[in-house]
């Protein structure tokens, strides 16, 4: 049910970001989603893919560190309220968003958000007996 | 070329400091044999001693110094806390330190006797440069450790100034007391007076409503063209003055009202210029790295102690009847040592203190500037696989900790720049990790 993600630090500079996509594209993987996290000098890149180990190889042969991390996908009603009902049902769980993002996709009438938790397994279970969806990698490619 | 001296050419011991060439060779043969037969009892000089098959017999003329081992810095390492100690534990009044390139300081003693002696050789140069026993002087060195704060305290009260012990920062305190106690002297570093500059004229307080006219600064390297920014910001006149810790602290040498060059204390000092590689001497006015053996120091003589500091001498007259001789600014150093708001500083102890945080030592850069009054540092390091996190928290975190950790091992604050792996550049052999953009190497006048 985890999702393996690839971050990579970069520094805030014109074309760096370029640069690790440019990659990514010359060894022939796609980016299915995204995001940017950042400071007036430095930022993160955190990089979900369909082959994340093809990905750091090339990523890695190119020089860069990457780090991988374990995130949950989870889906979203896309109503007022929906998002609370997710936080409720993690935090009532006792556990802690490090950082969360959008995915790209909508799937049906919900939204698809990437989640960093403290404890991933713990936050899969609450969601997942909270009856929300919880996406494995194969589903979550297929929503774009 | 100055003609006349800024202030009042004034002596403090006038008979010592004006001593014919020839009684000062005299004085000076007699306190080294009296030094080399003190230290032939502590470890490291017993064994140099046996090795070079010398003792205090062996010195017939000054000339003769060049029989005697050299000390260095790691040699007073070696001998951690207290190996050079020549008199009994007891005897030893006061202790001091100064940085090394690892985080533990060296420590340095003196008896009665000795604070005695550098209480005169700051009086020298204080007296020298105008101060006087009506003048009330604000002291802007850290006390503590560091020489430079004690040092210029007690050679104040030695002539009968009044001191106002500020210690080292706080500028908007330092102002409060310049404003309101009106002292006519001021002692810190030179570039902390122009931080003190920059700071009046951004409270709109006019430096002539102030009653300062005199400033020693030590320290650090500063030039002449910082001199003048000081003396027409501020309207006073500023005196350069010498010392390392090593040896003493401040009152190895100073300027007097001529400001040709410092007067080195020759009486308590044996200076010689060597060249670093061949450590052979170098002629006078060239030069080289400075090398001083203590003459009068009892619980701590060191001989032929190599600074590291490039500077040159000049035994031609000086017009104010001081007979010894004067040395240039320190215009750079043989080693990689920098000198950052007053604080020595080795890259050294910057690479021992990420490895701390990093576990392996991350490629780095240290940029050194100067973008206002004061020194900047910049500390780039390249991303490695064990600081980085896909957290940002975690990553701030980690230049919090870099940066702490130098300030521990280093005792300086810094900037953490953190660059992408593998671009900063790479170096074949010794790696240059040190960039410094300051432009401090001034000879000065001689």
């Amino acid at each position: 049910m985890k999702i393996n993600q690839i971050s990579l630090f970069l520094e805030n500079k014109p074309g760096h970001l370029n640069a690790i996509c440019r990659t990514l594209a010359d060894s022939g993987i796609n980016i299915v989603t995204l995001s940017l996290a950042d400071t007036q000098q430095f930022g993160i890149v955190r990089l979900i893919v369909e082959d994340w180990k093809k990905a750091k190889a090339a990523l890695e042969k190119a020089g860069y560190v990457v780090n991988v991390r374990e995130v949950v996908a989870a889906t979203v009603s896309d109503t007022p309220g929906g998002m609370a009902e997710i936080l409720d049902v993690v935090s009532a769980a006792g556990v802690n968003i490090e950082y969360m993002y959008a995915f790209t996709a909508r799937r049906g009438d919900s939204a698809v958000l990437i989640f960093r938790f403290d404890k991933p397994d713990a936050a899969i279970a609450a969601l997942q007996a909270a009856g929300r969806d919880v996406l494995p990698s194969v589903e979550l490619f297929k929503t774009r | 070329m100055t003609t006349a001296p800024v202030v009042e050419n004034a002596h403090w011991q006038r008979e010592i400091e004006c001593l014919p060439p020839d009684a000062l060779r005299a004085l000076q043969l007699a306190r080294l044999r009296e030094t080399v037969a003190r230290v032939a009892q502590t470890p490291f000089y017993r064994e140099a001693f046996a090795r070079l098959g010398v003792s205090a017999d062996a010195i017939r003329t000054l000339a003769d110094i060049r029989r005697l081992p050299f000390t260095a810095k790691d040699d007073l390492r070696a001998h951690y806390p207290d190996g050079f100690l020549a008199v009994p534990r007891s005897q030893a009044a006061r202790w001091h330190g100064s940085s090394g390139t690892t985080g533990k300081p060296t420590f340095v003693a003196y008896t009665r006797n000795d604070l005695a002696v550098w209480a005169d050789l700051c009086a020298r140069f204080l007296v020298a440069g105008g101060i006087r026993a009506c003048h009330t002087v604000q002291v802007a060195f850290g006390y503590g450790l560091f020489t430079g704060g004690f040092g210029l305290h007690y050679g104040l009260e030695r002539v009968g100034a009044a001191v106002i012990p500020v210690s080292s920062g706080n500028t908007e305190r330092q102002i409060t007391v310049l404003r309101d106690m009106r002292p006519e002297g001021l002692i810190c570093t030179p570039s902390y007076a122009l931080k003190l500059m920059e700071t009046l004229a951004q409270q709109g307080v006019a430096p002539g409503s102030l009653a300062l006219r005199l400033a020693h600064f030590g320290g650090e390297p500063w030039t002449e063209d910082m001199r003048r920014r000081i003396e027409d910001g501020l309207g006073i006149l500023c005196f350069n003055n010498y010392g390392l810790s090593e040896i003493q602290g401040p009152g190895v040498s100073g300027e007097c009202g001529y400001r040709l060059g410092m007067h080195v204390y020759e009486d308590c000092f044996l200076v010689e210029v060597v060249n670093p590689e061949t450590l052979e001497p170098v002629p006078d006015g060239e030069p080289g790295e400075l090398v001083f053996t203590t003459l009068a120091r009892e619980a701590f003589p060191i001989l032929r102690y190599r600074t590291r500091d490039i500077a040159a001498i000049t035994r031609k007259p000086c017009p104010c009847g001081r007979t010894s001789c004067r040395m240039s600014r320190v215009t750079g150093r043989t080693d990689d040592m920098l000198v950052i708001r007053g604080v020595n500083v080795y890259p050294s102890q910057i690479e021992e203190a990420l490895l701390r945080v990093d576990g392996t030592a991350p490629h780095y850069r240290i940029e050194v500037t100067r973008p206002g009054a004061l020194d900047a540092v910049t500390v780039h390091v390249e991303m490695s696989a064990a600081l980085f996190s896909d957290s940002m928290a975690r990553l701030q975190e980690t230049r919090r900790r870099l940066a702490h950790a130098i300030q521990s091992v280093a005792g300086i604050g810094v900037a953490i720049n953190l660059v992408e792996p593998q671009t900063l550049e790479r170096f074949e052999g010794k790696a240059r990790r040190v960039v410094d953009r300051r432009n401090l190497s001034d000879p000065g006048t001689l």
